[in-house]
């Protein structure tokens, strides 16, 4: 199963990311190394072996208390954005929905 | 040909937590554009969420309302997208391991019992709020929202009509009502609804291709743009067509579904498990108190309103599927004895005057102590039931005692029969023409001279005894 230059397109389209010719060339080369040693890997018998979904398996997810706190006021909140328009972040116009 | 129509629907809802799901800015609809946010939930780089116990509460109170194995052991997954709704880039869910799965929610469909199961229930924060109205070149984000707590309910393809699709959702509405977990207003879009909808040949073991219909913000739009769409692609198959696998948005003005041409893309989420966060490990001693303590659904109200109160099943259904309804019923009941009198007037009556001002039984100041008090008045004959009408528009504008409202308004019933003959013989004299109708057998005209008297009495005169002094005079 290896990678081909369509998977590495559809990934940097996915992630928004605007590759030159040379470099899909060559993140192709490296993406399917990384994908055969993960193939490699993909050899080993884990029968019987829980998944590891952390790597800290020994502690739990802490809770919060239902507490109200402090957060920014609106000007420090609108401070990093790069563009503002009256109380709200301004975007580029969203033409289609791309959410599920 | 005759098609079988096959409904999935997504439910998300808000849950009423104090605070958002993984940092501590108040959860608040209505509020000032960005103003209820912080570094947690803008995304600014080198924070961290930390889970909300409440909403890991509710969420499992609801899942297993829902008749749902809650699992010890859940996870949350990152799903990536660029849409500027949230300002990570994802929005933290779950995914293959959610909190519960394998549930259901049954209802009643013209006397039998549906039964639509319930895929899985996960936890996951909402987004930020796109404004695109009356803004040049780009769109505006309010991010007040962005991680509100959400509880997304995926229910099996087990719906078979756009009816069954409001029914289930009502019952859902009503289920999550009653458990407390979220306020679930639809119009402010804290329950939100969207349908995967095929057809297919009935009596077809295939799918037919799937089309998810979007942007339905009430009970009735949910039914009206699934007729739409079911009939649509009933024309696209008879006119030989293909039905295309898409996102489809409803519009409520023109009343259709239309395609929001979605790229292929769009769906490719690449979930993984969120760094983040640990697993969600739930102590069983936890789940089984959460469980214990659960308070009484709208299925067993209903039950409970038939069993223990004698009231038509049809009565139970109305007082159970409103919330307030119901309660009122049930302190009120405490109070007066016939149980049917009760529920007549708080589906007739009492839900038509809130209707007209357009108020909430929460927010308006009618007590079960004075419709009680109402009821007494009544059966004691000194309001008639008309009187007791505009007595409960008073109690429930002013929030006054019924008796006080009576002797303000000198509404006390007349059944002094010293009083009232003088005034029936004068009806009789002015109205030889009904009289002489009844004379020969026209009943019905006793009605139309013992209206005469009521509007003469604005209403106060006891009607029985109208009735059977007229009987008297003419008999």
């Amino acid at each position: 199963m290896g990678i081909t230059k369509r998977d590495v397109e559809h990934v940097a389209l996915l992630a928004r990311l605007e590759l030159a010719e040379e470099e899909k060339e060559s993140f192709t080369r490296q993406l399917d190394r990384i994908i055969r040693h993960v193939d490699k890997l993909n050899e080993l018998d884990t029968e019987g072996i829980p998944p590891t979904f952390h790597t800290l398996p020994e502690l739990r997810c802490r809770l919060r208390e239902d507490r109200v706190g402090e957060g920014l006021d609106r000007e420090e909140a609108l401070a990093g954005a790069p563009e503002r328009e009256g109380d709200c972040f301004k975007v580029p116009p969203v033409i289609e929905d791309d959410r599920g | 040909m005759d098609y079988e129509t096959i409904i999935g629907l997504e439910v998300h809802v808000e849950l009423a937590t104090a605070s958002k799901v993984f940092c501590s800015c108040p959860v608040e609809f209505g509020a000032e554009p960005n103003t209820r946010v912080c570094p947690v939930c803008l995304g600014l780089p080198g924070t961290l969420p930390v889970l909300n116990k409440r909403a890991v509460e509710f969420a499992v109170r609801a899942a297993l309302a829902l008749n749902c194995e809650v699992h010890p052991t859940s996870q949350f997954a990152r799903k990536n997208y660029f849409y500027p709704d949230m300002p990570k880039n994802y929005q933290i869910s779950q995914y293959d391991r959610p909190l519960a799965t394998g549930g259901y929610v049954e209802f009643e469909v013209d006397g039998r019992t549906v039964r639509v199961g319930i895929r899985r229930v996960h936890m996951e924060e909402d987004t930020g709020k796109l404004l695109h109205e009356g803004v040049e070149g780009g769109s505006l984000v309010d991010f007040n929202r962005a991680g509100v707590p959400l509880l997304e309910i995926v229910s099996e393809p087990d719906i078979r009509s756009p009816e069954e699709a409001r029914l289930y959702l009502q019952e859902l509405r009503a289920i999550l009502l009653y458990t407390g977990v979220s306020d679930v207003r639809m119009e402010e879009g804290s329950l939100r609804c969207d349908a995967n909808v095929s057809i297919r040949p009935r009596g077809s073991r295939e799918w037919g291709t799937l089309t998810e219909v979007k942007n339905m913000n009430s009970f009735r739009s949910v039914e009206r743009a699934l007729a739409y769409e079911v009939q649509r692609q009933r024309e696209v198959l008879e006119s030989g067509g293909r039905v295309v696998r898409e996102t489809r948005h409803w519009d409520e003005g023109r009343g259709v579904t239309f395609s929001s041409r979605s790229k292929e893309e769009a769906h490719d989420y690449r979930y993984f498990p969120e760094p983040d966060l640990l697993p969600l490990v739930l102590d069983p001693a936890w789940v089984r108190e959460i469980g214990e303590k659960m308070p009484e659904l709208p299925a067993q109200r209903r039950r409970r309103l038939v069993e223990e109160y004698g009231l038509p099943a049809y009565d139970a259904g109305v007082l159970t599927a409103s919330k307030s309804l119901g309660d009122l019923f049930d302190r009120t009941v405490k109070l007066y004895d016939d149980a049917k009198a009760v529920s007549n007037w708080l589906m007739g009556e009492v839900s038509r005057v809130l209707r007209e001002r357009d108020l909430d039984i929460e927010r308006s100041p009618l007590t079960p102590e004075n419709l009680a008090a109402m009821l007494r008045l009544i059966d004691d004959g000194t309001i008639s039931g008309k009187i007791a009408k505009s007595v409960l528009e008073e109690m429930v504008d002013t929030g006054k005692e019924p008796r006080a409202i009576v002797e303000e308004k000198g509404l006390v019933q007349i059944s002094d029969e010293g009083q009232l003959l003088p005034l029936v013989r004068r009806i009789i004299e002015e109205n030889p023409g009904p009289v002489a109708d009844y004379r020969g057998g026209k009943k019905k005209a006793l009605g139309f001279l013992v209206g005469q008297v009521m509007k003469e009495t604005k209403g106060k005169a006891n009607p029985q005894l109208v009735n059977e002094l007229f009987r008297r005079e003419l008999g």
